[in-house]
């Protein structure tokens, strides 16, 4: 039971009718581990989280969770596990504390352990001074970390969050990203999705790409910018057709997007010289490579949201 | 496809249950006033109003007042408003709009306890405005007691039937408007056509018929023969109807819910 992974699917697959949403999807998530789903909208990636947290059933294949199949087992796999939903849905008609009390009962947890836990993690999300306000009367931000602070009620050993910046300004961004992290130091295991390329690389041990219900590529963000783009990217727009030639007899891998070039330096510095040397005028940008030029490279698209 | 496992129903229901409880406690005076105020409403409007028009009223052959007559199908019509407003206008609220379901399937809950749960607050609504009334109308000393307590189950039993009714509509409502249908097409005629205002004896024998498919008028012929101590002529047939239908529509109340929640 101990050396159970806090994840594993095999072959996971969700069909609506004739669509696919996942297809065939293989993946684990070790002890410890703060592994991040990223893809555009409609890469599979809440559909997964979905039948991983029992939401939805499986059409084919399976998932366990620390050794339980969620097909089997949704009961014990869901009290292990601390679910953040990607819209908040916390109840209007009680105040913070009350919601959280009310939440802990729904598990099962008795009152005075209840209490005494609502109140340390009214603390940890940084609310306890809104105890008594009304849902209402919280931010985005403020909503944002009440769900978190719900969802690790039951002290769960996996945290699922699906998409827990999307909408937040950036500062409330920031306070969701540290308590991600301190979870994740205090060992508790996170897998969480996001469409921000920059969420993953910077909370993340390691990424799972999805596209198309299938998963393009997975691994530690910065060692898959290095491996599959290099260290830099030059931008080029309203280039002549001087310059696209020049390029297009060069060894450097490109992408052309919409007008814009894309060119990729493995080494950094080199694209860069000679682009300054040669075309002193051409508009450019030169920037250090990002998980976003992976998924570009990959697809040949670029993000959409 | 998965469907809905009765076994999966456990007594963690009784959160959900709970959590209705608390919500309405927080806005009692609002959820007490109807209940309270409207027998004495009805009490003026067809005791004085109408009551002085209908005169030489009998009713199983006993001569009674028509508010006596009426008295217990208001009651009965309470059981039906309270239960069926209940799951239909703020369950839906609940799972369309505050996404409340989604936050308890998040926990130890499984769907089917949150059905439950749901149905049997809507029951307790019905109970609970059946009690209420049933006292306010002792103020005037129209109930038969102690023969009137069996009212009380009734209310019970009906409550559910008519919770799993709105659980019914809501499932398979895609939009909160889409209410109005069953509403008029449904509660409507029952409201007015199941022996709650008049003995449906006056009406023709096709109509009379057909008032007997609908679930209102074997709960009202029972809270009314409780409530005036008449034991109803097809008292067995009222009763197996009253449990076999609500057995039948909690079952595909949950059916249908779970095929609304689980895709």
């Amino acid at each position: 039971m101990t050396d159970c992974k806090p994840i594993e699917a095999c072959n996971l697959t969700k069909c609506y009718g004739d669509f696919g949403a996942v297809k065939g999807v293989n993946f684990e998530v070790s002890r410890g581990e703060c592994v991040a789903l990223l893809g555009p909208n409609g890469a599979g990636k809440t559909t997964t989280i979905r039948m991983l947290t029992c939401f939805s059933p499986i059409t084919d294949g399976l998932i366990r969770v620390f050794g339980h199949d969620v097909s089997e087992h949704p009961r014990s796999v869901k009290s292990m596990m601390g679910i953040c939903p990607q819209e908040d849905n916390l109840d209007p008609d009680f105040t913070v504390q009350k919601n959280l009390l009310v939440f802990a009962r729904y598990f099962g947890i008795e009152k005075s352990i209840a209490a005494s836990r609502v109140d340390q993690l009214l603390e940890k999300v940084g609310l306890t001074e809104k105890a008594d306000s009304s849902i209402i009367e919280l931010s985005g931000g403020m909503k944002r970390r009440l769900m978190i602070a719900r969802a690790l009620l039951n002290e769960p050993r996996l945290l699922v969050l699906d998409e827990p910046t999307t909408g937040l300004d950036p500062q409330a961004r920031q306070l969701v990203w540290q308590l991600v992290r301190r979870m994740s130091q205090e060992g508790v295991t996170v897998l969480l999705s996001t469409h921000y390329m920059e969420e993953a690389s910077q909370l993340t041990d390691r990424v799972i790409v999805m596209d198309e219900g299938k998963i393009l590529l997975e691994g530690e963000p910065e060692k898959l910018v290095q491996t599959e783009v290099g260290r830099e990217v030059v931008e080029l727009w309203n280039m002549p057709g001087e310059v696209l030639d020049f390029f297009r007899q060069e060894k450097w891998p490109m992408e052309q997007i919409e007008g814009r070039l894309y060119i990729y330096d493995r080494v950094g510095g080199e694209v860069a010289g000679a682009i300054i040397s040669r075309f002193p005028e051409q508009e450019r940008q030169i920037r250090q490579a990002t998980l976003e030029d992976v998924f570009l490279r990959r697809t040949g698209r670029v993000l959409r949201d | 496809m998965q469907t809905a496992k009765l076994s999966n129903i456990s007594f963690r229901a009784l959160h959900v249950w709970r959590r209705n409880g608390e919500v309405l406690l927080t806005t009692w005076y609002t959820n007490l006033l109807p209940p309270l105020m409207e027998p004495v409403l009805y009490v003026f409007a067809f005791g004085f109003g109408i009551g002085g028009l209908v005169e030489d009223f009998s009713f199983q052959s006993q001569e009674i007042s028509y508010l006596q007559f009426v008295a217990p199908g208001v009651v009965a019509v309470a059981v039906m408003f309270w239960s069926f407003f209940e799951t239909t206008y703020s369950s839906f609220v609940r799972m369309y709009y505050q996404r409340t379901f989604d936050a308890m399937i998040a926990t130890s809950l499984l769907v089917e306890d949150v059905i439950a749960g749901e149905l049997l607050w809507g029951a307790t609504k019905a109970f609970v405005a059946g009690t209420i009334m049933l006292c306010m109308l002792t103020l005037f000393e129209l109930p038969v007691w102690p023969s009137a307590f069996w009212v009380l189950p009734v209310a019970a039993i009906g409550g559910l039937l008519f919770s799993s009714v709105g659980i019914i509509v809501t499932a398979l409502s895609p939009k909160i408007e889409a209410f109005n249908l069953p509403v008029f097409l449904l509660i409507f005629p029952m409201f007015l056509f199941s022996g709650t205002f008049f003995p449906l004896g006056q009406l023709p024998a096709w109509a009379n018929q057909l008032a007997h498919i609908l679930p209102l008028t074997h709960v009202c012929a029972l809270i009314r023969g409780a409530f005036l101590n008449l034991t109803p002529r097809d008292l067995g047939v009222h009763v197996i109807y009253l449990l076999f239908v609500t057995m039948a529509l909690c079952w595909l109340a949950i059916r249908l819910m779970h095929r609304r929640l689980v895709k």
